[in-house]
């Protein structure tokens, strides 16, 4: 503040008082997201944490604040839910692994042997998809699987069938919806991978295979990892894509929905919810480990 | 360290904050165990309307033309009553329960699903049916019913209803089937391409066929189910999912999927087998010798409605034979006024719903909500609850 001309407007004062209080500018900058990421997000899943606790009179309807454990109880209890979460998981693992190795040749390709040119027309073409509703591209995909679907009429001359629906529609259907989401960040880290460590790598003698394994792999290990977050918690939550082409199979955001849509049961369906938080604060953890969000 | 402390303490003040807004608000719930409705009074007499009035409508029962120009019954009322209408749509009777709650609606087009539980709960009161003239031309086996009244007194005014009908592509399924026991035979020749109502209310079609097949169960109402009818029935489902191609909750995909010959027999409303002929599919349907589950809605009128004269008014005028007429063709039912059925503009539209036909409906066990409390009269026994039916619902699914 002394530092300010005499006469200086407050609003100069002010920014030059700011200036020279790093940390305050930094605070008053952080604060907005901060009281957004506290209130309206972490906010919001508290709420979600306590109405677990809680139960509902199912004639009337009403929320009863009675603390118990009983939907805790009823979740460990009932084979079903555990049948349920061993299957959302499987599935989220499926289209996980399946995206990424789809997406790294790709992403590979794009960021390595294109001109620059080939490479912002394939990005656009990776990112088309994402302007499609994700609504309409769910359905394009229940008519290509339905009986007499594309993929019927494709597989019938060689004596197969198409999956119907069902689990394998499921992952499949889930795979490409979340596809963009999986090579977009690979794509962005072999892009910042130095091609001076790929011709350092040849310099020494070694061949293009154990370049690859031992230089950008592991270089471009927390790229895919990060794609892994997006695509395995995606697909932890979905229940659309479920709904649409999953036929009788149900996956945990199912039972959310329905506890919250048809049975108008919330606190259990905060209970239920809790699942993939739980799973993905274990995946995360899981990730910290390897060290892999050190270098994000 | 610090992060940590501050992440604790928003997560604290995140807690606090819900504890407080929540506690509040729901000291008054009134435990399901027993079923006797609060003692409310109907309006005594109508007076001058109150200008205004908000409607929670099943989507199409209350169109103002903001989806279709042509489409609107609600100008018409307002120039009539005085009264301005706001509508507001709902999707589930589950959304129609929670939204009554909030106190800011007057009527709402409840199904007997959801009727009994707003009944129960207080946010809907008795109705005066003297001070509905139109009340007089409503079907008589659609008044005093058990989704509707509670003993003897009207807590509303039918509007219309319709049935869960037995539906399949004829050029695929043949014989036509004549017993709901096609959906149920484990052997069946159609093992996955049978579609099936996703909702806990879906257990009541099982209970009404072994309520048919299996008689030494005792089954006398399809929703009042104590726990070894129940687990019969669920059960029956438990073993009908293999046959299952989807379960479905939206009638669109339902058509969609009897189109592409995904499903070939299976449960549907009418207004699923119109629109699946509209395209040419060839399905018929039916209410097999078993009879069938359906739906019949009433308009009822919020206990803290401060617009009860014009709620009254709108009840009065949207079962009006001309008004009436309209909605169940642009909905696709049967409407509850037995004039209605002269002045559809589709001449065939009541007998295409069978509206005049008490021994069809009759044959029709309208949805209705299971409580503890056995709906068939029974004392000795505790029946289950929509609870347990949603639950079970969750593990028939798998």
């Amino acid at each position: 503040m002394t530092n300010a001309p005499p006469g200086a407007s407050p609003r100069r004062r002010l920014s030059a008082s700011l200036h020279h209080r790093p940390r305050v500018r930094l605070s008053l900058l952080l604060s907005g997201p901060l009281i957004w990421l506290g209130l309206a997000y972490l906010g919001a899943l508290a709420a979600l944490f306590v109405t677990a606790f809680w139960s509902t009179d199912v004639f009337t309807g009403r929320v009863v604040v009675s603390w118990s454990l009983d939907n805790f109880a009823t979740l460990a209890r009932d084979a079903v839910y555990r049948t349920i979460t061993v299957r959302t998981v499987g599935v989220a693992v499926l289209v996980t692994v399946i995206d990424a190795v789809i997406a790294f040749p790709m992403a590979f390709a794009m960021a390595k042997f294109t001109s620059r040119r080939t490479q912002r027309l394939l990005v656009i073409a990776v990112m088309t998809p994402l302007w499609a509703s994700y609504l309409v591209k769910a359905y394009a995909w229940r008519s290509m699987l339905s009986g007499n679907g594309v993929l019927h009429w494709l597989l019938a001359p060689v004596g197969l069938d198409g999956p119907g629906y069902g689990l394998t529609a499921t992952v499949i259907t889930l795979s490409y919806l979340w596809l963009p989401y999986m090579i977009l960040p690979i794509y962005a880290g072999l892009d910042r991978l130095p091609d001076s460590l790929v011709d350092a790598s040849g310099d020494l003698g070694a061949r293009s295979v154990r370049t690859f394994f031992s230089v950008v792999l592991p270089l471009a290990m927390p790229a895919v990892i990060a794609g892994s977050i997006f695509t395995f918690s995606l697909s932890l939550g979905d229940y659309i894509a479920v709904k649409i082409v999953g036929g009788t199979s149900q996956l945990l955001g199912n039972v959310v929905y329905d506890n919250i849509g048809a049975a108008n049961n919330l606190p259990f369906a905060a209970t239920v919810a809790t699942v993939p938080v739980v799973i993905m604060l274990l995946y995360l953890a899981a990730v910290r480990r390897t060290g892999a969000l050190d270098t994000l | 360290m610090k992060n940590t402390a501050l992440l604790a303490g928003l997560l604290a003040a995140g807690l606090v904050l819900t504890a407080c807004g929540t506690t509040s608000s729901n000291t008054t719930a009134t435990g399901g165990t027993a079923f006797t409705p609060p003692s409310l009074p109907a309006l005594g007499k109508l007076g001058p309307g109150e200008g205004q009035l908000s409607v929670l409508a099943w989507p199409g029962y209350a169109e103002n033309g903001a989806n279709d120009p042509k489409v609107n019954w609600v100008t018409p009322f307002e120039q009539e009553s005085g009264c301005k209408v706001n509508v507001k749509p709902f999707g589930t009777s589950d959304e129609a329960i929670s939204l009554m709650k909030t106190g800011q609606y007057d009527v709402v087009s409840a199904s007997g699903d959801a009727s009994l539980r707003l009944i129960a709960s207080g946010d809907i009161e008795p109705v005066n049916t003297s001070l509905v003239p139109n009340y007089a031309d409503v079907f008589g086996f659609l008044k005093n019913q058990s989704w509707n009244s509670v003993g003897g007194v009207a807590y509303g005014i039918p509007h219309g209803w319709g049935a869960n009908l037995l539906t399949w592509r004829s050029d695929k399924v043949s014989p036509a089937p004549t017993s709901w026991s096609t959906l149920f035979d484990p052997n069946s020749k159609y093992k996955g391409k049978i579609t099936a109502y996703d909702s806990p209310i879906y257990i009541a079609d099982a209970a009404l066929y072994l309520k048919a097949h299996q008689p030494d169960l005792g089954i006398k109402n399809p929703y009042a189910l104590d726990s070894t009818q129940f687990k019969a029935a669920v059960d029956l489902l438990k073993k009908q999912r293999p046959l299952v191609s989807e379960y479905w909750s939206d009638y669109l995909k339902e058509s969609q999927a009897l189109t592409s010959g995904d499903a070939v027999l299976g449960t549907a409303w009418q207004v699923t087998v119109n629109v699946t002929k509209a395209g040419n599919v060839p399905v018929e349907s039916t209410v097999p010798a078993e009879g069938a589950t359906g739906w019949s809605d009433t308009w009822m009128v919020a206990t803290k409605s401060q617009h009860k004269n014009c709620a009254y008014l709108w009840m009065n005028y949207i079962i009006s034979p001309k008004v009436n007429a309209q909605v169940a063709e642009y909905f696709g039912e049967a409407p509850a006024n037995a004039k209605a059925c002269a002045q559809t503009t589709d001449a065939k539209h009541c007998d295409t719903y069978h509206a005049g036909d008490s021994a069809y409906a009759a044959k029709i066990a309208y949805w209705t909500t299971p409580i503890s409390q056995c709906l068939d009269g029974r004392t000795d026994v505790k029946c289950e609850d929509y609870g347990a039916w949603t639950q079970a619902w969750t593990e028939i699914k798998g």
